[in-house]
């Protein structure tokens, strides 16, 4: 086996997500499982991180959306896969995805970027219903 | 998080995967090689994502099966230095905190990476962070998220 390249392109969750959805979708019309034993169990545990993870919510079209908004800002493709990923909500956590994010950026930038994140990337529903509460 | 790596092997199907199509039999071969398995300086291998070149197949002398060289890429879990995880502890020993992400165990966090101070208390088993001078005291019990 022969590694032409070992990172030829980064994945966010929600590319992963999708993939592996496919996976199992076509494993589970085959009738002989047993030789993908393998395959399954790491399949099955994957989903099962992932459906804990934000990523379980968004599509295509918003990640676009998202990732247009965020240009302005100069951030590096890891902190925007991680914003992606992890999908922050208080100014503690930019500050650990977003290096020397105090030099780089103001205080309203921030609270830019938190806003951007709770509006074009959706999030679990029950923090929706929550949203809504406190509007009324 | 996940990368996609280009590899290229050379697949062996043996004679009775020949009613299959060519691309579902080598899938197949390369996901009972290499998922759930860890690839030396690559990762940890999850599933094939595409096969990108498939060259002729060839059958060699005193051997039924066939041989095709492919080039694909494969999901890889490997995580890189600075990015921020959420893994739930698994236990906790004088060498540090074991982190569970699910699909993948091995994660350890040596003592000099906890936040300080903490300290490693013998009967319980357990890590305690004191946070501020000893006025909160936090257990890192097993089962409790964390972020890494």
């Amino acid at each position: 086996m022969e590694i032409l390249d070992a990172s030829s392109a980064v994945l966010c969750n929600f590319e992963v997500y999708e993939l592996l959805q496919d996976v199992k979708k076509q494993s589970s019309g085959k009738k002989k499982k047993s030789q993908q034993k393998n395959l399954a169990t790491i399949t099955y545990e994957t989903l099962r991180f992932l459906e804990s993870t934000p990523c379980k919510y968004q599509s295509e079209r918003c990640i676009r959306e998202f990732l247009l908004a965020l240009t302005k800002f100069q951030l590096t493709k890891s902190e925007k896969l991680q914003l992606l990923n992890t999908r922050p909500t208080s100014a503690v956590e930019i500050q650990l995805i977003i290096e020397e994010s105090e030099e780089r950026l103001k205080d309203e930038e921030v609270e830019e970027i938190l806003n951007l994140v709770k509006t074009l990337l959706p999030g679990p529903p029950e923090e929706a219903a929550a949203d809504g509460a406190e509007d009324t | 998080m996940f990368v996609l790596a280009k590899l290229q092997d050379v697949v062996r199907i043996p004679p009775w995967q020949f009613n299959k199509p060519l691309t579902e039999a080598i899938t197949e071969e390369l996901n009972r090689k290499l998922s759930n398995r860890v690839l030396y300086s690559v990762g940890l291998c999850i599933a094939l994502h595409d096969i990108v070149k498939l060259e002729e197949s060839f059958i060699l002398p005193g051997d039924g099966a066939s041989h095709s060289r492919t080039t694909f890429r494969y999901v890889v879990f490997r995580p890189y230095v600075d990015e921020v995880l959420t893994g739930r502890i698994k236990s906790c020993s004088s060498d540090g905190v074991q982190v569970s992400l699910g699909f993948f165990d091995d994660i350890l966090i040596p003592p000099s990476a906890l936040q300080q101070p903490a300290r490693f208390d013998e009967a319980e088993q357990v890590w305690i962070w004191e946070y501020e001078d000893g006025k909160h005291s936090l257990f890192m019990d097993p089962g409790v998220a964390v972020w890494e």
